[in-house]
């Protein structure tokens, strides 16, 4: 589904990634793990285009994807969360979700200026689906709030709710868990395999080594800007490298 | 809608309050400033991207309606088209460099652009007749009826500015509306959701030109004489003060914003010199005291009173 | 084209763009330990020349004792400016700060119209005004105060940023806010303080250029761009490279002026500016660096 092959990113003179290469298969939960500053958000600013890589590719179904911006990697199905919250503030949360559909309506200045008779009808359909969504991922009660005022935890899952308003392909989700409390974490778990069982590939990055374990078909180890392994949730867990670089840390 | 029906009626029927006269022709301006500060706030207030340029593509509309109908004497309907689109593809040009910027530095730039406007209409003398002006634009007419009254330009420019008020109204509440917002919050969000920011931002700020340039055109052929000094930054910085005074983000607030700073001077004839003290003494007031501008300040003010009168009622 | 005209040119343009300079610095400075744009840096230039004229002709001071005093003034109303217009900002977005400097910047403009009226003014010359000749060029006096004062401003400039307690603090400010709140610098002393150092290095400008130019209420605006067209040029560092920056500019916009049309004069240093902006947004002499998310 999707492939990253060989890519390198140098920060003036720090190297984030190095020669990192790795597919994901579809329909699956990803986990990519790594203690902290070991590349992940690095990688995914790669694979969603913010940052342009020293060297490397990415492919999509086997398309070269590499220095596509993110724009164009939306339209074709792949959206992403940030580790620190980016939502519209200013907005209300069912707002913040029919943004999300953007990609999937139509009209531009001149039919919405002109209000044609189909941008009214396409504008009630998307706000009816996103309240589809809001309720799918179980934020219901919150869509006339503004996001800006919203609780941590919630805010979390409003830009999860975005994300798959657009019904992407692939959907990779940076640190969904940090910040959330145990009783949040394990409705998150749920909502991610239900949005696998939607038929979107899920990429995970997360520190949550239970939530990890629990939902991932496969993880990748980063360390250092470099894969130190790759494997099922009981290969990492048994792998001797990954226990002494992170897990064993980790268990202090 | 019901408040657009409202104003509607407001504009039609303003006139038989003021029985013509010089207040007609105060209104005439105060319609141009609406279209303009409509234009500046669809940048500004929506999509966040601040110019400081604004009279520049104001002046090129005028000075195109200007010099075509009198040295190349064209039909002046099709100048302010032409001229409307010209100047649209001008700003959708050049905003590829300069909307890559951000914050301070697009306000630099925007402002740089403006005053190279400015020298290029007071240096091309051939042309614009220089710091002296242009004169002799001819009034606009249809058949026979030409506008040639305070009262018929301020139908006419009021009739402009009302269906423009209107399409901005339905943009601002569209899907593209609620793109610029998004832009405006976090453009980076924007984009992973799969708003082309930059061709947005570009396609908005040609927009925002089109309806300035519309509106210089007016402004040259109600007034049939033009000069630079009506285009400079001091005028970029006015219509600034109307779009935050009337508040960003708010188009009917940008009419308020407009008709306040042009009646203003007039309330304050005699005392003209403190207009300028007094717009930045406004400017920096609204902004520390009432960020969202009249639009939303006087409902939360007059909320609060509602909410004082409750108060003191129950004790 | 005869050399001796070219070096007329150039050596004008050097004074000039020394007063750019100066004007440049007073804008990085601020940028730097603010990330502000203070449109308003121009009017503190206006200040200064008019200020020192005041005092001069109203308070019949000497020359040597109306400077200090003008400049004193000036960095109080900068001083005010930040504690009463910036300080407050609930919501401090580049929008805002550009919003409310620009407020300011015609406020400051506007009392000044009122207390100076529309009148162009002129300070006398520091020290006479009987030409020098260099080399076939003349140069006038006031040419070479303003050289020798820009200098002198900068190696000062230089020794407080490298060499003293606040001054060290300040440069932690421009380098991470966060992490010099965190060890003890008091940052919103430190926002005070850039504004008080630029207001004085924009009234300084202001004074050492009346002389040469006149002044007026209204002249804040063109020098304060060209400045900060200066301090763009140099990557807004406060340092060599804005000076190196406000020479470039002072000396292109003299030949411009000399050999094509002083009427777009004023237009060469935007047209620099735009083009910087739209390719070197880091500065002619700086290295680009990706934006964090
Ligand atoms: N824009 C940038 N410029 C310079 N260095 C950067 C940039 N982005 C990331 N880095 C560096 O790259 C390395 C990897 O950072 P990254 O944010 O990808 O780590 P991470 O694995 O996501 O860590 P965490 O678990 O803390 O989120 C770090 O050393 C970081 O400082
Ligand atoms: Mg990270």
């Amino acid at each position: 589904m999707l492939e990253v092959s060989g890519i390198t990113q140098v920060f003036s003179g720090v190297t984030a990634l190095d020669n990192v290469s790795f597919s994901v298969s579809k329909n699956a939960v990803t986990g990519i793990i790594g203690p902290n500053g070991a590349g992940k958000t690095t990688l995914f600013n790669i694979i969603t285009g913010i940052y342009s890589q020293t060297s490397g590719k990415v492919f999509m179904e086997k398309r070269d994807i590499s220095g596509f911006p993110p724009e164009k990697l939306a339209k074709l199905g792949l959206v992403r969360t940030f580790q620190n919250i980016e939502l519209f503030g200013s907005m209300t949360a069912i707002e913040n979700v029919m943004l999300g559909m953007h990609v999937r309506s139509a009209g531009g200045i001149a039919a919405c200026s002109l209000k044609m008779p189909w941008i009214s009808r396409e504008e009630r359909r998307v706000s009816e689906e996103a309240l589809y969504w809001l309720d799918f991922t179980g934020i219901s009660d919150i869509g006339s709030v503004t996001a800006g005022n919203l609780p941590f935890g919630k805010g979390r899952v409003l830009e999860i709710a975005r994300a798959i308003a657009s019904r992407p392909r692939i959907i990779l989700m940076d640190e969904p868990a940090a910040g959330l409390n145990s009783q949040e974490t394990i409705l998150l778990a749920g909502l991610i395999l239900k949005i696998r069982d939607l038929g979107i590939t899920v990429i995970l990055v997360e520190h949550d080594m239970e939530l990890v374990m629990d939902i991932c078909d496969r993880i990748i180890v980063l360390n250092l800007g470099t894969k130190l392994a790759e494997g099922s949730p009981r290969d990492i867990q048994e792998n001797p490298e990954v226990i002494t670089a992170y897990l064993g840390d980790d268990r202090e | 809608m019901a408040k657009f029906i409202c104003f509607m009626i407001i504009v039609i029927l303003a006139p038989l309050l003021f029985e013509g006269g010089y207040i007609m022709n105060v209104l005439v301006f105060a319609g141009i400033n609406t279209m303009l500060a409509i234009a500046l706030n669809l940048l500004l207030g929506y999509a966040g991207q601040i110019s400081l340029g604004h009279a520049g593509f104001f002046g090129i509309g005028a000075y195109l309606s200007g010099i075509m109908t009198t040295v190349f004497n064209l039909n002046p309907w099709f100048v302010i088209s032409a001229a409307s689109v010209a100047t649209g593809l001008f700003a959708f040009l050049l905003g590829f460099p300069v909307l890559k910027l951000k914050g301070h530095y697009l306000a630099m730039a925007t402002l740089g652009l403006g005053i190279i406007i400015y020298i290029i209409f007071n240096e091309t003398i051939d042309y614009t007749g220089g710091p002296s002006g242009l004169s002799g634009i001819p009034q606009l007419s249809v058949g026979s009826f030409v506008f040639d009254s305070d009262i018929r330009n301020y139908y006419l420019v009021w009739g402009v500015t009302v269906v423009i008020m209107l399409l901005a109204l339905n943009l601002s509440e569209s899907r593209v509306g609620r793109a610029l917002r998004a832009i405006h919050d976090s453009e980076i969000a924007a984009r992973v959701v799969g708003i082309n920011t930059r061709l947005l931002k570009v396609q908005i700020f040609a927009v925002s030109a089109m309806i300035s340039s519309v509106a210089g055109s007016l402004y040259a052929h109600s007034v049939t004489f033009i000069s630079p000094a009506s285009f400079g930054f001091n005028f970029s910085v006015e219509l600034l003060t109307m779009v935050v005074i009337g508040g960003l983000g708010s188009i009917y607030g940008s009419f308020l914003g407009a008709l306040l700073l042009t009646l203003l001077p007039e309330f304050l004839r005699g005392a003209n010199d403190y207009d300028i003290v007094i717009y930045g003494a406004l400017l920096m007031l609204m902004l520390m005291f009432m960020p969202g501008g009249l639009a939303r300040g006087i409902p939360e003010l007059l909320n609060r009173f509602k909410n004082s009168l409750k108060g003191s009622g129950n004790a | 084209m005869q050399f001796d005209q070219l070096l007329q040119f150039f050596l004008s343009g050097v004074a000039t763009g020394a007063i750019y300079a100066l004007i440049g610095i007073g804008f990085s400075i601020i940028y730097n330990s603010t990330g502000i744009i203070n449109f308003a840096q121009g009017e503190f230039v206006m200040l200064g020349g008019l200020l020192a004229l005041s005092f001069t002709e109203l308070l019949k001071l000497p020359l040597w004792a109306a400077i200090p005093c003008a400049i004193a003034v000036s960095t109080l109303v900068g001083a005010l400016f930040e504690r009463l217009a910036i300080r407050p900002l609930r919501r401090p977005t580049p929008i805002n700060l550009v919003i409310i400097t620009i407020g300011g910047s015609i406020l400051i403009r506007g009392i000044s119209m009122l207390i100076w009226g529309k009148d162009t003014h002129a300070l006398p010359p520091f020290s006479g005004e009987e030409p020098v000749i260099i080399g076939g060029a003349t140069v006038m006096p006031q040419h070479i105060w303003i050289v020798g004062i820009t200098l002198l401003l900068i190696s000062i400039n230089k020794f407080y940023f490298f060499h003293t307690i606040s001054g060290k603090a300040m440069r932690a400010c421009a380098y991470n806010r966060r992490a010099a709140g965190l060890v003890g610098i008091d940052v919103r002393r430190m926002v005070l303080f850039s504004f008080i150092i630029s207001s004085a290095f924009g009234s300084v400008a202001g004074i050492i250029v009346a002389p040469l130019t006149m002044t007026a209420y209204d002249v804040g605006v063109m020098l304060g761009l060209k400045g900060f067209c200066a301090a763009i040029i140099g990557g807004m560092s406060s340092g060599m490279a804005t000076v190196a920056g406000g020479l470039l500019l002072g000396i292109l916009e003299s030949m411009g002026a000399g050999l094509i049309s002083s009427g777009y004069k004023d237009a060469i240093s935007f047209i620099i500016l735009l083009l910087i902006l739209f390719f070197r947004p880091q500065g002619l002499f700086g290295k680009s660096e990706s934006e964090r998310v």
